[in-house]
């Protein structure tokens, strides 16, 4: 049977590794090169890389930086950052991308996600998310937003995640940016709504502190991707910068727990 | 010399990478030409049926390949869309495939006893084995995994010419193998130390 995806999330800034929280305070952690090497020798599930400057700073993906990356990558790899031309994902994919995510520029234009489908195929289209709690109104209240959190965008994020899907993108991936780097779980309300309203393979991101919080998603809503940065690039309370992965017995024994079989 | 087919589809740099840290010759061939000493041919492929297939006819390369692989005997191993091309057609579209492995290529959407599952299938599958094939000659003993990415599949019209299937909603064939002619669904170049095994076997003589 297919099984839920434990997938790390580096991000890039300037052509290193960072991590923030809550969309801020980034911290260098190091060289993504030497990363995706720690995570092949792990055999991670796939791995998920997305420039984080790119858009704010209106760059064009860096076109190097992902060759090398994707050279190097022996898992599937999902791109994102600064990609607003279908040209642009097919450069990407034929540098041996796997999947290529885009956020900002489909809230902006939503046919892009069909122009990159019919260049890619829809299993190649990535959608990104980046929700954010509304504080002091009603539990369910979500905010989407884009720029890294800077911009916020006066549509329904459920209703907008029906359109992408509809739309072609072939993954969703939501991102609480009020979870982010604060390694206290998942949002599991928000991920069960997406869940019964999507029938796109579903990725969720953002609150992941140990390998409890991704079972806990996979046993809330089953076979989706528990994507995290903090918890695979640092270390112990005080933060230090270890990459690390569950072993492929500890990875079974997640995915079975939390789906009873 | 293994020859990647590079007619403009699919992921020819993910082989050439992994080959190349296998320490084993390959080569990107995207003329005729580049693929005179071939030994062994991959065929890669993402994306839609029709248009794999109208590319692969616009390459120049077909005719050769089909001499290479029909008369030559030269194996080869389909991977993704470029298994589906081995059979007569695909639902996806309406071009006829290369029909080098009796089969059709169905949608999982249009099947009745798959039901509401998400698609595309993407993620990591177990492959149950079935025959003796070359692909899984050597290093399968325990259940692999696989990475697969996506929503049309193959159903071989000879139960002997599957090599594996694995389950989502439905059975489906996962592998097939007919005499030196072989396809993949899953992505053997981005499924780890399976995938290595996988294509190690392949080309072992």
């Amino acid at each position: 049977m297919l099984r839920p995806r434990i997938v790390p999330c580096l991000l890039l800034h300037q052509g290193g590794l960072v991590k923030t929280r809550g969309f801020r305070d980034s911290k260098y952690v190091g060289d993504p090169i030497n990363a995706v090497r720690i995570f092949n020798e792990k055999e991670a599930d796939e791995l998920m890389v997305l420039d984080i400057g790119a858009t704010e700073n209106r760059e064009a993906p860096n076109f190097n930086l992902i060759a090398k990356l994707a050279a190097e990558c022996r898992m599937p790899l999902c791109y994102g950052g600064g990609v607003t031309t279908a040209e642009q994902a097919v450069r990407i994919v034929d540098m041996g991308v796997e999947k290529v995510a885009v956020s900002a520029a489909a809230i902006a234009r939503l046919g892009l996600v069909t122009e990159m489908a019919t260049a890619l195929g829809r299993q190649s289209v990535v959608a990104v998310l980046d929700l954010q709690k509304r504080i002091g109104l009603s539990a369910r209240s979500y905010e989407l937003s884009s720029h890294n959190g800077k911009l916020t965008h006066k549509v329904d994020p459920f209703l907008f995640a029906k359109n992408l899907q509809d739309a072609g993108a072939g993954e969703i991936v939501i991102n609480s940016i009020d979870r982010d780097g604060f390694m206290q779980g998942y949002d599991l309300d928000l991920a069960a709504e997406f869940k019964r309203l999507l029938n796109v393979p579903l990725t969720f991101m953002g609150g992941a502190g140990s390998l409890k919080h991704i079972g806990e998603l996979f046993s809330s809503v089953g076979v989706v991707g528990g994507a995290a940065g903090s918890l695979f690039v640092f270390k112990g309370k005080y933060r230090a910068v270890l990459i690390n992965y569950p072993t492929p017995e500890q990875k079974m024994i997640i995915c079975r727990e939390a789906l009873k079989f | 010399m293994i020859c990647i087919v590079d007619y403009g589809v699919g992921n020819i740099q993910a082989f050439l990478n992994l080959f190349k840290r296998l320490d084993i010759d390959c080569r990107r061939a995207d003329t005729p030409r580049n693929l005179e000493d071939a030994k062994r041919i991959i065929l890669p492929g993402v994306g839609h049926f029709d248009h794999a297939m109208q590319r692969l006819n616009d390459s120049g390369m077909r005719s050769r390949l089909e001499e290479l692989v029909l008369h030559c005997q030269v194996p080869i191993l389909g991977i993704c869309v470029g298994m589906q091309m081995l059979a007569k057609g695909s639902e996806e579209g309406t071009l006829p495939g290369l029909n080098w492995v009796p089969g059709h290529v169905r949608s999982f959407a249009g099947q009745h006893q798959f039901g509401s599952l998400p698609l595309p299938h993407m993620g990591w599958n177990e492959l149950r084995t079935h025959s003796n094939s070359k692909l899984f000659s050597k290093g399968f003993e325990s259940a692999p995994q696989f990475y697969f990415l996506h929503s049309y599949f193959f159903i071989a019209e000879h139960r002997q010419d599957v090599a594996a299937t694995a389950r989502y909603g439905l059975d489906f064939d996962a592998a097939v193998s007919r005499g030196h002619i072989h396809g993949v669904q899953c992505h053997p170049e981005k499924s780890h130390h399976w995938g290595e095994q996988l294509l190690k076997n392949f080309v072992a003589h």
